[in-house]
């Protein structure tokens, strides 16, 4: 086991050193140089250019400046934002729960109901009930999301007016944000109505971004079970007289979950690329709309920061989910 | 050439040729039938299949189908309602948006973008992700393990945050969106068609064709290759409806097709001040997209099921 793990995190260096090229060559790769793009239509001094420029190491060698970054990196400074001069991980850190509950919130309801569905169309196969459940996995796997969001807010916001346009809580209520989570915080502060405030505002967000990775997870555990289910082992378990729900449950469902789990890790990419419209469209305060946001107005050192601390995150998950893997299937561990 | 053949008269040879010729046209038509047996009993893919090319013919003759011009304003119908809503008017069948332009003309017009986009993105992610695959798989070593690497880069960065960053670099733009979408769709391309290549480079045929002396690019492209073909087939139909929701995507976010194109994203975004004044400036263009994405989705399920021998025998 210990060697499976050194290998993957082995073959999750080059990809980071590649990562962080990336990351680094973004930013000189833009047409004009930071200072032009910082200073605006205002224009800039030459000489203080120049020695500003000089301050920042923009006039060494390629090589020496990226080998700057990569310290600073190490060090855990990712520059400095042009709009509201904070430190590019301060400001992540403070969105980044946000999008974490968010995107929590959205993978459990995306399991809870995928993973049912897609037993229940793979012991149903070709019913009614499979071919509906299929038919809308295919609806949502096929969804514009940023469209959906819009007509859920006609609907629910517009039209019923059961839940809010935008935000994370009513702006009534105000209390110190100590976790970032804000259902966490909304019950800690005691607030009449806060945490309601704050699910109201969580629903038809998570509904969205959770609409994908639900099909995928849908699709994915009915295959998985129908693979399984007509395995020998199932086959004996029916044979001994096994309650149906017992051979589904238990013998089924174990080995066809395998498979899903990875599925269910690799959403991860999915639900950081749909943070960036969800955020969007319901003004949701977290990594992707900042991401947004910053690259309309231009502040390029956040998306800069942005882009390396994403690709870290989908890494490290998908590292995790690697070596979860490798511990509930051996096979994979000594390949 | 052996020495037997060598001394065929011509006459017999051409004739040979020929026949060789009509058994291959035959066994390419027999496979042909078969796949289509199989692509037919499934419902949905046929019916997906129907949809696009349908699109297809709205999307060429647009300017004969489409009852407006795109761009034509009409200064008195700011906002119409669909016509059978009250207040719609029979010229405007899905009614009009903020500066009064027909919205049906516009997503009849807005479906060649989308199909032009597909075509392109998927066409330079296929063609770049089969070269770079076939390179991998069949050379194997560093070239292998570096063109994997920089795939892996690629695919740790989460598909639409790449092509938005692309863009920034490129330039707002629908040329530039389709770049950037086809860059980040390229490695799933690269990795079936190495995965392909080397569960096929070892087989005896392919040993065959290397004793009778082919080089190594006919040995890639036209003795390795055709054998892979299906998974790429599937993929790229997959990657078509991709690359239309990304530049949805894109134009939605102001990134991709710029104001005043036609293209369905595009018109979302201009349309999402006015969601809850006029539900069919939002309704529609998003809808033209669903279902187009689900056409080809369809199809592509259906393409995997036909493809696939080990789902055929099931």
């Amino acid at each position: 086991m210990l060697r499976f793990l050194v290998g993957r995190i082995g073959l999750l260096i080059p990809t980071f050193i590649g990562v962080t090229l990336v990351a680094f060559s973004f930013i000189r790769l833009l047409p004009g140089d930071p200072l032009d793009l910082l200073a605006g239509e205002r224009g800039i001094d030459p000489e203080r250019k120049a020695e500003l420029l000089r301050q920042m190491g923009f006039d060494k060698p390629m090589w020496q400046q990226y080998l700057m970054y990569l310290g600073d990196i190490l060090q855990g400074d990712l520059g400095t934002s042009f709009v509201s001069k904070k430190p590019v991980l301060t400001e992540f850190l403070t969105l980044f729960p946000a999008t974490v509950e968010l995107a929590l919130c959205a993978i459990l309801l995306a399991v809870l109901l995928g993973i049912p569905a897609g037993i229940f169309a793979a012991v149903k196969r070709g019913s009614f009930f499979d071919q509906s459940i299929m038919g809308t996995a295919l609806v949502g796997y096929s969804m514009p999301i940023f469209w959906w969001g819009l007509l859920l807010i006609i609907l629910f916001s517009g039209i019923l007016q059961w839940t809010p346009v935008s935000g994370r809580i009513s702006l009534i209520y105000f209390f110190p944000q100590d976790t970032g989570f804000m259902l966490i915080d909304s019950l800690r502060s005691g607030e009449k109505g806060a945490f309601a405030s704050a699910v109201r505002h969580l629903i038809l967000p998570s509904v969205v971004l959770a609409t994908i990775p639900l099909a995928v997870i849908a699709r994915q555990t009915r295959s998985a079970m129908l693979e399984v289910l007509g395995e020998d082992y199932v086959r004996t378990a029916r044979a001994k007289g096994l309650s149906p729900l017992r051979v589904i449950g238990l013998h089924a469902l174990r080995n066809a979950l395998i498979p899903v789990i990875t599925t269910i890790g690799l959403q991860v990419g999915v639900l950081l690329a749909g943070a960036i419209l969800t955020e969007t469209i319901f003004s949701w305060p977290g990594i992707g709309k900042w991401l947004v946001d910053s690259i309309s107005r231009r502040d390029y050192f956040v998306v800069q920061g942005a882009l390396l601390l994403i690709a870290a995150i989908v890494m490290i998950v998908n590292l995790i989910v690697d070596v979860l893997y490798g511990l509930v299937n051996p096979r994979i561990r000594h390949t | 050439m052996t020495e037997a053949s060598a001394t065929q008269t011509p006459a017999t040879e051409t004739a040979v040729a020929a026949k060789l010729a009509s058994e291959s046209r035959n066994a390419t038509k027999a496979m042909l039938t078969e796949f289509w047996y199989y692509f037919s009993q499934n419902r949905g893919a046929v019916i997906g299949l129907a949809f696009f090319l349908a699109l297809v013919v709205v999307a060429v003759f647009a300017p004969l189908v489409a009852p407006h011009a795109p761009d034509t304003q009409y200064r008195d119908s700011f906002l119409t309602p669909p016509v059978w809503e009250a207040g719609g008017k029979a010229a405007f069948l899905l009614g009009t948006d903020a500066v009064g332009r027909d919205i049906l003309s516009r997503l009849i017009y807005g479906a060649r973008y989308s199909l032009f986009i597909g075509v392109i993105v998927v066409t330079i992610a296929l063609s770049g992700g089969i070269v770079l695959g076939v390179i991998a798989g069949y050379f194997r070593g560093a070239v292998d393990t570096f063109i994997m690497r920089v795939m892996d880069i690629i695919l740790a960065f989460p598909s639409l945050l790449l092509a938005l960053v692309l863009v920034a670099i490129l330039g707002p733009g629908l040329t530039n969106a389709m770049i950037a979408i086809a860059l980040v769709l390229q490695p799933h391309f690269v990795r079936l068609t190495r995965a392909a290549v080397l569960s096929e480079r070892n087989r005896d045929y392919v040993v065959a064709a290397r004793l009778a002396g082919a080089g190594n690019m006919r040995l890639m492209f036209k003795t390795i290759l055709p054998n892979c073909l299906s998974p790429l087939i599937v993929q790229a139909t997959l990657s078509f409806s991709s690359a239309i929701l990304d530049a949805a995507a894109l134009g939605f976010l102001g990134m991709g097709a710029q104001p005043p194109t036609p293209e369905w994203g595009t018109m979302l975004a201009e349309a999402r001040e006015f969601i809850l004044r006029a539900w069919w400036v939002v309704t529609f263009p998003g809808l033209a997209i669903l279902i187009t994405v689900l056409a080809i989705n369809l199809v592509g399920d259906g393409l995997r099921d036909a493809l696939d021998p080990k789902l055929k025998r099931s």
